[in-house]
């Protein structure tokens, strides 16, 4: 159990300090325009990564399962610009359906 | 009232976020309440508010890991906070103690709202869209911890089918950009290469270097 707390509070403190260190070394100033330009492309770069490795990996495996099904639902529901509640809750009733009759 | 009008788009928007964030944090309240018993993963929501790391600091643990294991792998796997960070900081103006707490409210889907396609940073819509996240946070956390039996197992409900899919519904919002389609096959085709080689968490880091296509045919 004394794992659990130190896992808790060590954790606490370093995802502050992450979200900490980039608002404390640049806070407010102008940066390059370059940084920029790389920034606008941050989001769709980080966002297919955690797209992938959230569905196609277990640990360090690559794998397709049930959630593989719940993606496909979820691209179907963006495809027909559902709301992002609507997209979640079709790809959580995709993948329980996939898992129930596999 | 009007001091809050700069924050109701966010606020808006953290509705629907909340509400999302709310059915994961009832599948981590079942998933760690085995492990942690009731109170500390109630504790952890609200002083980590990170679903990535709690999950797969989580894991480690279940499966045997010491705590040093689990920090590691949950700090490697909140290590995409870092560009995260500086893209917000060039919104964000005050003292270094203000900034550093206002950078705090960078959550996935507050930032991939608030930042803009040339690059430039809203911080009004991301502590807006953050504010309903985190009780809803917590909240999901206490609803799962206490109800977890009477859920049953978070995977026969397809909740670990959620994440991917909220994180594709914000992806879809980012695609109008002309190099964003390319840039997000990069980054998604490094963190599946780089995902057998590396820890959990680097691989999503490294697929920020995809980002590095914007210095190039940009103007």
């Amino acid at each position: 159990m004394t794992e659990v707390w130190i896992t808790i509070a060590g954790l606490a403190v370093a995802s502050a300090a992450l979200k900490a260190v980039g608002p404390l070394a640049v806070g407010g100033r102008e940066l390059p325009g370059a940084v920029y330009s790389m920034i606008g492309l941050l989001a769709p770069a980080l966002l297919a990564a955690l797209v992938l490795t959230q569905t196609f990996t277990h640990e360090q495996d690559l794998t397709v399962d049930p959630r593989a099904a719940g993606l496909g639902c979820a691209a179907a529901a963006v495809l027909l610009r559902a709301p992002l509640l609507v997209t979640v809750l079709v790809a959580a009733v995709g993948a329980a359906v996939t898992r129930a009759l596999t | 009232m009007t001091r809050l009008a700069p924050y109701r788009p966010g606020l808006k928007a953290g509705v629907g976020f909340g509400l999302a964030a709310f059915v994961v944090g009832i599948s981590f309240g079942v998933l760690a309440e085995p492990l942690m018993g009731p109170v500390a993963p109630i504790v952890m929501s609200v002083v980590v508010f990170s679903g990535s790391a709690q999950f797969g600091s989580t894991a480690v643990l279940v499966a045997g890991g010491d705590a040093a294991t689990a920090i590691a792998t949950g700090t490697m796997l909140n290590a995409r906070f870092l560009p995260m960070g500086v893209a917000a900081a060039t919104a964000l103006h005050g003292s270094p103690l203000r900034r550093a707490l206002e950078g705090q409210a960078v959550v996935d889907a507050s930032w991939a709202l608030a930042v803009r396609h040339d690059g430039g940073f809203d911080r009004e819509l991301l502590l807006g869209a953050t504010i309903p996240q985190y009780p809803a946070w917590v909240a999901g956390t206490v609803i799962g911890v206490l109800g977890g039996g009477a859920l049953g197992d978070p995977a026969a409900l397809g909740l670990d089918a959620i994440f991917p899919a909220f994180f594709l519904g914000l992806l879809a919002a980012e695609l109008e950009r002309p190099q964003a389609k390319a840039v997000a096959l990069l980054g998604g085709a490094i963190a599946l290469s780089l995902t057998p080689v590396l820890p959990p968490g680097l691989p999503v880091l490294l697929a920020s270097a995809a980002a590095l296509l914007g210095l190039r045919g940009e103007r």
